[in-house]
C-alpha cells in the first residue's frame, strides 16, 4: 500500500508565470497594513499547528523542501533543500549545529527582507523553527543589519512573543524539540551579508570572509556545522510545508519555481515591493504593479534586474524577459535578490555604475589584495570615464582590471564589483567613448 | 599519502599537506606574501593562486587548499600567469616608489616577486594612497604606506609572541596595520616582525639606512645574550657587525630571535677595551702588551691562582683559562658570578633535559621560580605552542605576565613540599609532564633538592621522556660546568681563599669588593664592572670576533664563527692567554685555534660533537625543605650583560619599555 | 586618509570618560545580551555592547553618541577580550562613531537606487541648511554623512536620522524634516508622502483585502 503521507514528486505542470492570485501569495501582510503581532499573525495563518509540521520528521521536511525546488532567495539561488541536507544528521563529536538567518540585506536595490521582518516576522520565526529542526540545529541566530533599527525592535519583540506562547524555546510547540532563536544586530557592513563574514561577525570579530573550504556545514559558527539562509528562503518554508511541494512548483518555469518578492526601484512610476510568480515577464511586472516606466516604455534605458551585483541589461533585451534565474542568466545577468533597478533615458548611466563602484570600494573588507586595491582603482577610473577625462584605451584596460579582480578574491564581493562595470562596457561602450571624444584630451608637448 | 600531479609530474605528498606544500615538494616555487610556515594560514594576499582540477573554473589559493588524492595542479598555465600578474599589479598600484630609500631593498619579497611574476610596467594613473607612520617602539621602524596588509605581523604578535597588540583597523583601502593606540609594542620578540614583513613597512630602527644587504658579509654565529643558543647570522661590513638576524633551527630557536639578540650589536662598537691597561697609583693607564704581561708575571702568586668565567664566554676560552690556571698551580674555577653554589655532581640535574622542540608536546607544566619570558623568550614561545595544543601550566613563584594563562599557586618555596591536590592530579594524568626550574630556585637553599624530590611524585621521567628542566640564563653556564667551572661553595668559597692572582674572564657581574686582596687580571671586551675593578686589563674579543663552541641550556653543543676583527689592539682571548702563558713560564700546549680545540675535545670529548650532549640521568642526594619567597634573577630584560649595557638601543628599550620613559621623535 | 574620523586626544578622552560604567538598567541588559551566546563565547557580545555603550554616551551627551577609547576598554575588560580586538571591531563597522557627532546624525543614502530617485536633491536640501558632509554644524545639532544603501530602495530617496527613517523625500520635504528637528519637534517618520510603506503609491495592486482588515486567505487555498 502506497504511503500517503510521503511527499510525492509533482507532475510537470504547465509553466504558470503570473500574475499570481492573492490566495497564492505567502506574505499577506507584506505592506504592513495590519498588525505584525503574534495574535494577528496567527489569524493570518502563522503558527497553525506547527507541531504537525515538525511531526513530519526531519528528513521528510528536507525532502519536501528539495521537492519544492525552492532556490535560495539571498542572491545565489542555491537549492535550499539541498543546502539543508549538507548538515550532519547527528553530532559525532558533541558539537551542536546552528542555523544562521541572513537578514543583513544591504545589496543596493534589495528591500524585501525588511518588509518580512517588520510586517510578517512570525513567518520568519516559524520558518526558523522548522528549518532549524529539520537540519538538527540547536538554535537559530538571526543576523539583522544594524541600520534596521526599528525592524530589529519588532523582531526582538516578535521572538519574545513566540517564546511566551511556547512556540520556541524548550519543547517548541510541544514537539519535544528544544530550539532557541536569538537576534544579533550588525553594525554597518555590507560584507557581513557574505555567509562566512556573517559567521565571523557573529563571533564578535571583524566581518572578514573566511576561505572555503572548509565550508560552514563542516565548520561554521564557533567551528560548528552551520547553515546560512536568507530571510525569505526561511520565511516561505512553513507555507511550503503546509501547502505542499506540488503547490510551490505550480509557479514559474522549470528550475525557477515558486513565488518571489520583487523590489522595483528607480524610474518606474510607482516603486514598490510586491510578491509575484517567478518567471513573470518584466513588462507585466512593471505594468501591473508599478504603473509602467516613467515617461513610457520608449523611455526605458536599462535595468539592473537583481541588485547591484548583477550586470545591467539594456532595455530592448529585458522588455519581455522572464524574471527568473535562468531567464536573466541567459541575458548575461542574474535574478539575484530580484531587486529590480530601473533606469530611464534621463539617467547618467556611467554615473549610476560609477556610484555602484564606489559602493563596492566602500564596502570592501580589505582582506585580499584584488578587492582592497582593485575596487578603489576601478572606481577612480569609472569617475574619469564619467567625465570623459580618460583615454579610449582605458576602457579596455578597465575591463582587463575587472577580469583581474573577478575570480581571484576570497569572496564574491570582488566578482560583484567587477560585473556592473563589465555590463556597462558591454552594452554602453559608445556612450563612454562619446564622453571621452567630446572632452578631447589636450595634447601636451614635453616641458609644457 | 595522497598522490597529486604538479605540472604533469606525479608525486606523493604527506597527509595534511596543502597544495602549496605539494608544489614546493615538486620543486615549483609558489610566490606568496601572507603565507608563513610558522603562522596560521591567512590566504589573503592571493599571490599563491594556482589552477587545480577538479575544482571551480577559477584559480585557487594553494596555501589554504588541502592536497587531495588525484588533484591535477598547474602552476604554469596562462590562467595562473595572468592571476599572478594581476595580483602583483594590484599590490604595486598603491605601493610607494620607495626602493631607493627603503631598507628592505635587496632583500625584499615584493621586489623579487614582481621581477619574477609581475607585468613589467604600470598602468596606474591615479594618485597613490598614503598612510601615516605608526609608533611601534624603539625597535620597529614603520613606514606604513609601504604596507601590503599581509597581516603576518598581526598573526605573529597574537600567535607566537602572545601579545595581541598589533591589529588591522578600518577596512577596504583604508585598512591600516597599527599597534593599539600607537603604543610601543611591549614584546621582547617584537623585532621578529621586521623579518616577517615581506616589504619595507616594518624595518629595524637601529639599523635604519645603515647598509644594503649585498654589501654585508654574512657569518654564522651563536647568540650569547641568554642560554638558548639562538642560531644567528652576523651581517658585517668592514670591521663592524651591523646586525644580527636569526637562522632557522627548528630544534633551538625555530626562526625567531629575541630583541636582545638582534639589537645588542650596536653595543659591540661602544665602550670597547681596545688596548691593555695597567693600574698605577690607583689609576688605570694605557700600556703595551709587554708592560701588561710583565705586570702580571711579577705577581708572586705561589700557585694561589683562580679564574672566574663570565656569562658570554665560549668553551675554548674557558678551556684555555683553566689550562693556564692549572699550569700555574691553581685549582679554583667558577662561572656562577652572583654567588649561586648549587650541586653540580650530576650535570643532568642542572640541565634542561626536555629538548626544546619536544617541550611543545608537554601536556602539564610546573614553573618554579622563573620569569620564563625574560630569562628565555624562545623557551616561552615553545610553552605557548604547548598551551595551544591544550597544555595546562602551574606556577610557583612571583607572578609574571608570561602572555598565557598560568595558574599561580603562590610565591612560597615550601609549596614544593605540599603541592595542591589539583596539581598532583593533573600530573598524575599527564602523558608528558614537565617542570621548569629557574635561577630563583637555584639561589634558595633546599629548593633544588625539593624540585628533584618531585621528579618521582610528578612522574616526570617516562619512556623516552625526561621532563625535569633547569633553566639557565647564562650562555656560558653548561659549557663552563662541563669544563669544571664550579667550585664547592661557589664564588664565596673562591673569595674566602683570597687567591693572589685572579683571572676575570669577561666577568662583569661579580662583586669585586670580595676580591680586594687579589691581583685582578680582566680579560674581556667591554669597559664594564670587571674592567673598572681590574689591576690589569687585557682587551679581548666579543662573541662576534672569535670562533667558539657554545653549549646551550639543553646541553646542545653548537659552534659559531668569527665575523669581524676585534677593535684596536684587542685580540682573541685564547691567544692572549697563550701569549701570557709564555711570559709567565707556563706555556700552554697549543699554538693555534685548531690545536686548542683539539686539546679541549681531548679533555671533554662531548664538546667535540655538535648536537645534544648526553648527560645520562641521575639524581644527587641534596638537602630539601626550602621556605620563603623565590625571586627571578633578572631585574631589567634589556640590560643583563656588558654588551647590552653599552648598547644605546638596549638602553632606550629599557628606559621606554621597562621604565615607561616617554621618547619624543624628531621634530616633536 | 582624508576621510578618517578625527579621533579626540587620548589624554582628554581618558580624563572625561575613564570612569565609564554601565547604568543599572544597561548592566541588566548586558547580562541578557551575553546570555544569547554559548558559554565561553562572550566575545560575540562585543557588537551589541559597543552599540549599547554608544547609546549610553549619547544619552549622556544629548547626541547620537560615540565610543571613547576608555569605554571600548571597559567593554574589553568585561568580555575578556584584548583591547586591540575591540578596537578593530569598532573601526571596521560604520555605525560605531569614533568621534563625537551632533544631536542628529543625518545619514543620507547616496547609492544608485536612491541617486536615481533624487538623492542629489536631498543633499542639496541639507547643504542649504548649512550641513556639511563629514562635519557637525556649529550649533552641534546636525552631523551629515553620506551612507551606503540602507535597504529601503522602493521608498527612495531616503535618510536615516538617529534611529528613524524618512523616506520618499524631495528637496522640500527634506528641508521640512530638518526644520522640524531644529525646532525641537519630531517629524512624521517613514514615507513623507501619502503612502503605506513599500506599497505602490496610490494603493495596493495586490492583497487589497488587507487594507481594511486582517484578512485570512486560507479559505481560498486550493
Amino acid at each position: 500500500m502506497a504511503d500517503e503521507t510521503a511527499p510525492v514528486a509533482p507532475p510537470p505542470p504547465p509553466p504558470f508565470v503570473g500574475p499570481l492570485e492573492d490566495r497564492d501569495r505567502i506574505f499577506t501582510n507584506v505592506h504592513g497594513f495590519q498588525d505584525w503581532g503574534i495574535d494577528a499573525a496567527i489569524m493570518r495563518g502563522d503558527w497553525d499547528n506547527t507541531r504537525a509540521l515538525l511531526a513530519l520528521g526531519q528528513d521528510a521536511i528536507i525532502d519536501i523542501m528539495k521537492a519544492s525546488n525552492l532556490r535560495g532567495r539571498g542572491g545565489a539561488g542555491f537549492p535550499t533543500g539541498m543546502k539543508w541536507s549538507f548538515m550532519p544528521k547527528e553530532s559525532k563529536d558533541g558539537r551542536p549545529s546552528f542555523l544562521v538567518i541572513n537578514a543583513d540585506e544591504s545589496e543596493p536595490g534589495s528591500c524585501k527582507d525588511r518588509e518580512i521582518i517588520r510586517h510578517d516576522p512570525h513567518k520568519l520565526i516559524e520558518g526558523a523553527l522548522v528549518a532549524g529542526f529539520a537540519m538538527r540545529a540547536r538554535a537559530a541566530y538571526i543576523y539583522i543589519r544594524g541600520e534596521f533599527i526599528y525592524e530589529a525592535k519588532v523582531l526582538f519583540a516578535a521572538v519574545e512573543q513566540a517564546y511566551a506562547k511556547g512556540f520556541i524555546g524548550k519543547n517548541a510547540c510541544g514537539s519535544g524539540y528544544d530550539f532557541d532563536v536569538f537576534v544579533h544586530r550588525g553594525a554597518g557592513a555590507y560584507i557581513c551579508g557574505e555567509e562566512t563574514a556573517q559567521i565571523e561577525s557573529l563571533e564578535g570579530k571583524k566581518g572578514q570572509p573566511r576561505l572555503k573550504p572548509p565550508f560552514p556545514a563542516g565548520a561554521g559558527l564557533y567551528g560548528c556545522p552551520t547553515t546560512v539562509n536568507n530571510v525569505e528562503s526561511i520565511a516561505v518554508s512553513p507555507t511550503i510545508l503546509r501547502r505542499g511541494a506540488a503547490w510551490f512548483n505550480r509557479f514559474g518555469r522549470e528550475g525557477n519555481r515558486g513565488t518571489k518578492l520583487f523590489q522595483i526601484s528607480g524610474h518606474v512610476n510607482k516603486p514598490c515591493v510586491v510578491e509575484e510568480s517567478m518567471s513573470i515577464p518584466f513588462r507585466e511586472l512593471i505594468d501591473r504593479h508599478c504603473g509602467g516606466i516613467r515617461g513610457g516604455w520608449d523611455n526605458l534605458l536599462a535595468v539592473i534586474p537583481g541588485g547591484s551585483s548583477v550586470p545591467l541589461v539594456p532595455a530592448r533585451e529585458i522588455m519581455d524577459a522572464p524574471m527568473d534565474f535562468d531567464g536573466l542568466k541567459a541575458l548575461g545577468s542574474g535574478l539575484g535578490t530580484a531587486a529590480v533597478i530601473v533606469m530611464d533615458k534621463s539617467t547618467d548611466i556611467v554615473r549610476a555604475i560609477s556610484r555602484l563602484s564606489y559602493f563596492y570600494k566602500h564596502e570592501s573588507c580589505g582582506q585580499c589584495t584584488p578587492c582592497r586595491e582593485g575596487t578603489g582603482w576601478m572606481w577612480r577610473v569609472m569617475e574619469r570615464l564619467r567625465t570623459g577625462d580618460a583615454d579610449l584605451s582605458e576602457i579596455d584596460m578597465l575591463h582587463q582590471v575587472t577580469k583581474q579582480v573577478e575570480g581571484h578574491t576570497i569572496c564574491a564581493l570582488g566578482d560583484a564589483a567587477a560585473w556592473p562595470i563589465q555590463g556597462l562596457i558591454k552594452h554602453f561602450r559608445p556612450e563612454i567613448e562619446r564622453r571621452i571624444n567630446e572632452r578631447g584630451a589636450p595634447v601636451m608637448e614635453a616641458a609644457e | 599519502m595522497p598522490k597529486v600531479k604538479v605540472d604533469g609530474v606525479e608525486l606523493d605528498v604527506p597527509a595534511g599537506a596543502t597544495v602549496l606544500q605539494a608544489c614546493e615538494l615538486a620543486g615549483k616555487e609558489i610566490p606568496r606574501f601572507c603565507y608563513h610556515e610558522r603562522l596560521s594560514i591567512a590566504g589573503n594576499c592571493r599571490m599563491c593562486l594556482v589552477e587545480v582540477k577538479p575544482g571551480p573554473p577559477k584559480p585557487q589559493a594553494s596555501c589554504a587548499l588541502p592536497a587531495a588524492e588525484g588533484q591535477e595542479i598547474r602552476t604554469d598555465s596562462e590562467m595562473v600567469k595572468k592571476a599572478r600578474e594581476g595580483v602583483m599589479e594590484f599590490l604595486l598600484i598603491n605601493h610607494p616608489l620607495d626602493c631607493p630609500i627603503c631598507d628592505q631593498g635587496g632583500e625584499c619579497d615584493l621586489q623579487d616577486q614582481s621581477v619574477a611574476y609581475g607585468r613589467g610596467a604600470s598602468r596606474y594613473d591615479e594618485n597613490k594612497r598614503a598612510v601615516t607612520e605608526k609608533n611601534m617602539g624603539p625597535i620597529v621602524k614603520t613606514v606604513m604606506t609601504r604596507c601590503i596588509q599581509c597581516t603576518r605581523c598581526v598573526r605573529f604578535a597574537e600567535e607566537v609572541a602572545g601579545v595581541p597588540e598589533i591589529g588591522a583597523i578600518y577596512r577596504g583601502e583604508n585598512m591600516q596595520i597599527t599597534t593599539y593606540l600607537e603604543h610601543a609594542a611591549k614584546s621582547e620578540l617584537s623585532g621578529n616582525v621586521v623579518d616577517l614583513c615581506p616589504v619595507g613597512a616594518l624595518t629595524a630602527k637601529p639599523y635604519a639606512f645603515e647598509a644594503r644587504p649585498w654589501e654585508l658579509k654574512k657569518t654564522h654565529a651563536i647568540d650569547v645574550m641568554d642560554a638558548v643558543g639562538t642560531n644567528i647570522r652576523l651581517d658585517s661590513r668592514g670591521r663592524q657587525v651591523l646586525r644580527a638576524v636569526p637562522r632557522i633551527n627548528d630544534d633551538v630557536n625555530e626562526e625567531w630571535a629575541s630583541d636582545k639578540t638582534r639589537h645588542n650589536v650596536d653595543g659591540l662598537v661602544r665602550k670597547r677595551l681596545d688596548k691593555p691597561y695597567v693600574r698605577r697609583d690607583g689609576k688605570l693607564v694605557p700600556a703595551t702588551w709587554a708592560e701588561a704581561f710583565a705586570a702580571i708575571a711579577a705577581v708572586q702568586h705561589g700557585g694561589s691562582v683562580a679564574a672566574i668565567a663570565g656569562d658570554l664566554l665560549d668553551c675554548e676560552t674557558m678551556f684555555a683559562g683553566k689550562a693556564l690556571v692549572e699550569k700555574l698551580g691553581g685549582t679554583m674555577l667558577e662561572g656562577r658570578q652572583t654567588g649561586l653554589a648549587y650541586d653540580v655532581s650530576s650535570l643532568s640535574s642542572v640541565v634542561f633535559n626536555t629538548p626544546l622542540a619536544d617541550l611543545e608536546t608537554a601536556d602539564v607544566i610546573l614553573l618554579v621560580g622563573t620569569n620564563l619570558r625574560w630569562e628565555a623568550p624562545l623557551v616561552n614561545t615553545r610553552l605557548r605552542k604547548a598551551i595551544k595544543k591544550g597544555a595546562k601550566v602551574f606556577g610557583i613563584g612571583p607572578e609574571f605576565d608570561l602572555t598565557y594563562k598560568v595558574e599561580w599557586l603562590g610565591n612560597d618555596a615550601s609549596l614544593l613540599g605540599k603541592l595542591p591536590d589539583a596539581v598532583i592530579e593533573a600530573f598524575g594524568k599527564a602523558a608528558r609532564p614537565a617542570m621548569i626550574v629557574g635561577g630563583g630556585v637555584l639561589a634558595k637553599d633546599g629548593a633544588h633538592g625539593d624540585t628533584l624530590a618531585l621528579v618521582e611524585t610528578l612522574g616526570l621521567i617516562k619512556d623516552g621522556w625526561n621532563g625535569y628542566n633547569v633553566l639557565h640564563f647564562a650562555a656560558a653556564r653548561m659549557g663552563g660546568l662541563m669544563l669544571g667551572y664550579a667550585t664547592a661553595g661557589g664564588i664565596k668559597a673562591v673569595a674566602a681563599v683570597k687567591p693572589k692572582l685572579l683571572f676575570a674572564l669577561g666577568a662583569d657581574e661579580v662583586d669585586y669588593a670580595a676580591f680586594s686582596d687579589s691581583f685582578k687580571v680582566y680579560v674581556g671586551h667591554h669597559g664594564d664592572k670587571g674592567a673598572h675593578a681590574a689591576d690589569v686589563i687585557l682587551p679581548g674579543a666579543s662573541y662576534a670576533e672569535k670562533a667558539g663552541t657554545y653549549v646551550n641550556l639543553e646541553g646542545r653543543v653548537q659552534r659559531g664563527e668569527k665575523a669581524v676583527f676585534a677593535p684596536g689592539d684587542a685580540r682573541e682571548d685564547w691567544s692572549i692567554l697563550r701569549a701570557l702563558s709564555e711570559v709567565m713560564g707556563a706555556t700552554l700546549p697549543f699554538d693555534n685555534f685548531e690545536q686548542l680545540r683539539a686539546e679541549m675535545i681531548k679533555a671533554v670529548p662531548a664538546l667535540g660533537v655538535e648536537g645534544l650532549a648526553d648527560y645520562g640521568w641521575s639524581i644527587p642526594s641534596l638537602p630539601t625543605g626550602a621556605t620563603g619567597e623565590l625571586a627571578s634573577p633578572i631585574k631589567d630584560f634589556y640590560l643583563t650583560n656588558a654588551v647590552c649595557r653599552a648598547s644605546p638601543t638596549m638602553q632606550q628599550c629599557s628606559a621606554e619599555l621597562v621604565h615607561g620613559v616617554e621618547f619624543a621623535e624628531a621634530a616633536e | 586618509m582624508a576621510d578618517a574620523p578625527h579621533i579626540p586626544d587620548e589624554a582628554e578622552t581618558r580624563a572625561r570618560w575613564g570612569a565609564f560604567a554601565w547604568t543599572a538598567e544597561n548592566a541588566e541588559q548586558v547580562k541578557t545580551i551575553i546570555a544569547r551566546y554559548p558559554a565561553g563565547r562572550q566575545q560575540s557580545a562585543v557588537m551589541p555592547l559597543l552599540d549599547l555603550a554608544q547609546r549610553q554616551v549619547g544619552a549622556e551627551t544629548q547626541t547620537q553618541g560615540w565610543l571613547p577609547v576608555p569605554v571600548m576598554e571597559y567593554i574589553g575588560d568585561q568580555l575578556d577580550m584584548p583591547y586591540m580586538r575591540v578596537y578593530e571591531v569598532a573601526t571596521f563597522y560604520t555605525m560605531y562613531n569614533l568621534a563625537p557627532v551632533g544631536r542628529y546624525h543625518v545619514q543620507v543614502c547616496g547609492t544608485t537606487p536612491c541617486m536615481l530617485r533624487g538623492s542629489d536633491d536631498v543633499f542639496a536640501a541639507c547643504k542649504n541648511k548649512g550641513l556639511v558632509k563629514g562635519a557637525t554644524t556649529p550649533d552641534g545639532l546636525f552631523t551629515l554623512t553620506e551612507v551606503e544603501c540602507l535597504g529601503a530602495c522602493a521608498n527612495a530617496p531616503m535618510v536615516q536620522i538617529n534611529d528613524d527613517n524618512y523616506e520618499d523625500l524631495t528637496y522640500d520635504s527634506m528641508s521640512a524634516v530638518l526644520e522640524t528637528l531644529a525646532a525641537g519637534g519630531q517629524p512624521k517618520i517613514g514615507p513623507q508622502i501619502e503612502r503605506q510603506t513599500s506599497c505602490p503609491e496610490g494603493g495596493p495592486t495586490t492583497l487589497k483585502e488587507m487594507v481594511e482588515g486582517n484578512h485570512d486567505y486560507r479559505g481560498a487555498w486550493a
